[in-house]
């Protein structure tokens, strides 16, 4: 490993003329490892090169902002899309969040009992799901009762595949947080369920935190489970249905039911969708929303892993 | 002074204190709360599969294990609602093995450069650009496939493989080209799922390989060994458990995947064994014909379909874990010091 036994090394083969075989196996695998490594890289450099050239051409302000003009008439944008993408991520983080805490509190607290070996064990399969399994899930669980596609039935499907990842990243965290604190609390005469919330949770806040973070970035990119749930829905928009509700006197209880029972597009659906048709400017809007669904989807993961890494180097010091 | 206190105000008193005997002040139900919400995952788990079984019951009845075994004339047909589902079983496993074939032995060099080979420094970086390939939305994935990726890499070695391997005797069936022009066929899809599922093997097997006592190292390399000597006959034995853990997990991954697949393996239900042929796989015929199954023995194929893959990844991601597991219990790990 170290220089010094690298040297002697070569020292005792060179001696050895009957070793060549040996020595030049060694570099050629050693290469090929080297090699493999750069060839893992170029594809990783080729897609996000050309998502982020392609995807720029057709990006400007009325991308974001308008809705979806017929085809044949140019411009036009997502509006749809991003406001369906930021409603599914709202719902699918209530929905995986709290629970998520809860169980994650559980396991790093129990970690040992059968029920904490399981949940671990359980935690992992869950992750391993695939996600169009869970699509079907939630369309006999939500979609098929309530007999129609919503925001709701797709939220529902992002907080499954989320609650994994918020689970794994919340346990880790909690279980930096030093023994004495609890102790200190418990002693203080706190009740465990106070320690718990008041103590052990805020100082493990970050990882809360990132664990959300993390599990919206690949329940943001998800497409497969939304197809049956949230549907996808070009006409969605958020103004008309607040303006209209307002219009009509509605409280906002019911604005808001309106919101989540539609079914709604979002970002991956679009891509999905025009990508595969025949219309050059329905492609390169597939692109252009690629281009903003990738970025967001990388920095959110490089934020959330530079500040776990940062938070348990920190800790561990 | 007890005496003193009117009655009401002493039961009650009494009553507070009872109730946070057996509430142990509020801890038995957030106990009960945290231990609910532990087992909600478990429940998640066993209610998928319980939820696909029940939804699924006609066409169980109806086709029964003619469902999922292989046959030389499978039908798939909503008009006269007859489903077999061996072309979709026969696309995931083929492409998925073409994705394992492919990608094993590049996630190994990796994982070995990564943990063996590359300066300390490097280490991290690098280990988190290979992570990045799975943070990659699969749609992104089966975007740059279609445009990109087919025409410019597939379709040329498509042809390659028909001009060479196609001519061979038996094994030519699998390679019998030509590929379409696009590039759209099991070998698209086997090559994309290869990318996405390189992350999860390296990850996993860097780990095992970087939690591998030193000792190891130094006795093979005190004996005389080459580095790869020692990385092949010491570290790779060693960690041999894991590593197999490490290749189902991506294996898993690659069953499960939809979308890209969906995008670039042509969708076609042909009876042809070969590699470089449009296909279908299980993840992608419930993608394209799911919302708009037209009858109810059609919906209820689909969801079968979608039961078969959930036993599958279950059964290969329980397989994983207990591998990885038991390498993990074998060498002290941060897990296990805490």
């Amino acid at each position: 490993m170290s220089t010094s036994t690298d040297l002697s090394m070569k020292r005792y083969i060179s001696s050895n003329a009957g070793h060549l075989r040996r020595r030049l196996t060694n570099r050629i695998m050693l290469g090929f490892a080297g090699l493999m490594t750069l060839l893992a890289l170029v594809p990783l450099v080729w897609i996000i090169g050309y998502v982020i050239l392609r995807g720029g051409q057709a990006i400007n302000l009325s991308f974001f902002t308008q809705m979806p003009r017929p085809l044949g008439v140019a411009g036009g944008g997502v509006l749809p899309a991003i406001e369906g993408t930021l409603l599914l991520v709202l719902l699918a983080g209530l929905f995986s969040i709290p629970p998520g805490v809860l169980a994650a509190f559980y396991v790093s607290r129990y970690p040992n009992t059968p029920l904490g070996t399981a949940v671990r064990f359980g935690t992992d399969v869950l992750s391993g799901v695939p996600s169009i399994v869970i699509g079907l899930f939630v369309y006999a669980l939500v979609v098929k009762p309530q007999g129609h596609f919503s925001a709701f039935a797709g939220g529902v499907a992002l907080a499954l595949l989320m609650l994994p990842t918020i689970i794994r990243t919340t346990e880790e965290m909690l279980k930096l947080v030093p023994y004495s604190l609890r102790e200190a609390s418990l002693a203080l005469g706190a009740p465990e369920w106070k320690t718990s919330l008041s103590v052990i949770l805020p100082a493990a806040i970050n990882g809360v935190a990132t664990g959300f973070l993390l599990g919206l970035a690949r329940a943001m990119g998800e497409t497969a489970p939304l197809l049956f749930t949230a549907l996808g829905n070009d006409r969605f928009e958020l103004s008309k249905i607040v303006s209209s509700g307002i219009a009509n006197n509605q409280d906002i209880f019911a604005i808001i039911g309106r919101i989540f029972s539609q079914p709604v597009d979002s970002l991956p659906l679009t891509l999905w969708k025009y990508g595969q048709q025949p219309f050059p400017e329905r492609v390169e809007q597939s692109w252009a929303v690629a281009r903003v669904l990738m970025l967001l989807i990388l920095a959110i993961n490089i934020i959330a892993r530079v500040w776990i890494q940062n938070r348990s180097a920190a800790k561990k010091k | 002074m007890p005496q003193t206190l009117p009655p009401g105000s002493s039961s009650a008193k009494s009553f507070s204190r009872r109730l946070n005997q057996v509430l142990k002040h509020g801890d038995r139900p957030w106990q009960a709360l945290i231990i609910l919400m532990a087992s909600f995952v478990l429940l998640i788990i066993v209610a998928v599969a319980a939820l696909l079984w029940l939804q699924s019951s006609n066409a169980r009845q109806a086709f029964g294990f003619g469902f999922i075994i292989p046959t030389a004339d499978p039908s798939w047909n909503p008009i006269t609602d007859v489903f077999q589902a061996w072309p979709f079983i026969y696309g995931t496993l083929f492409t998925s093995l073409i994705a394992i074939l492919f990608a094993v032995p590049i996630s190994l060099g990796i994982a070995v450069f990564l943990s063996e080979l590359c300066p300390a420094w490097l280490r991290n970086p690098l280990s988190r650009m290979i992570e990045l390939l799975a943070a990659i939305p699969s749609v992104v994935y089966g975007l740059w496939g279609i445009f990109v990726f087919l025409p410019v890499v597939v379709a040329p070695f498509g042809n390659f493989l028909a001009n060479t391997l196609g001519t061979v005797p038996l094994l030519g069936a699998f390679f019998s080209g030509p590929i379409s022009a696009g590039g759209s066929s099991r070998l698209a899809a086997g090559l994309i799922l290869t990318i996405m599922i390189i992350p999860t093997i390296t990850s996993v097997t860097r780990d095992v390989l970087l939690a591998i006592p030193n000792s190891q190292r130094e006795a093979a390399l005190a004996l005389g060994a080459t580095r790869w000597e020692m990385i092949w006959q010491v570290l790779l034995p060693y960690g041999l458990s894991g590593i197999l853990g490490a290749v189902i997990l991506g294996l898993g991954r690659a069953l499960g995947e939809t979308m890209a697949v969906t995008m670039v393996i042509g969708n076609s239900i042909q009876n042809s064994l070969s590699i470089l042929r449009p296909g279908y796989t299980m993840s992608s015929i419930i993608a394209n014909e799911f919302a708009e199954a037209v009858s109810v023995l059609h919906s209820e194929a689909l969801i079968m379909i979608g039961l078969v893959l959930f036993v599958m990844t279950l059964l290969l991601n329980l397989g994983a874990r207990l591998l990885v597991r038991r390498v993990a219990g074998k060498v002290p790990t941060s897990e296990a010091r805490a």
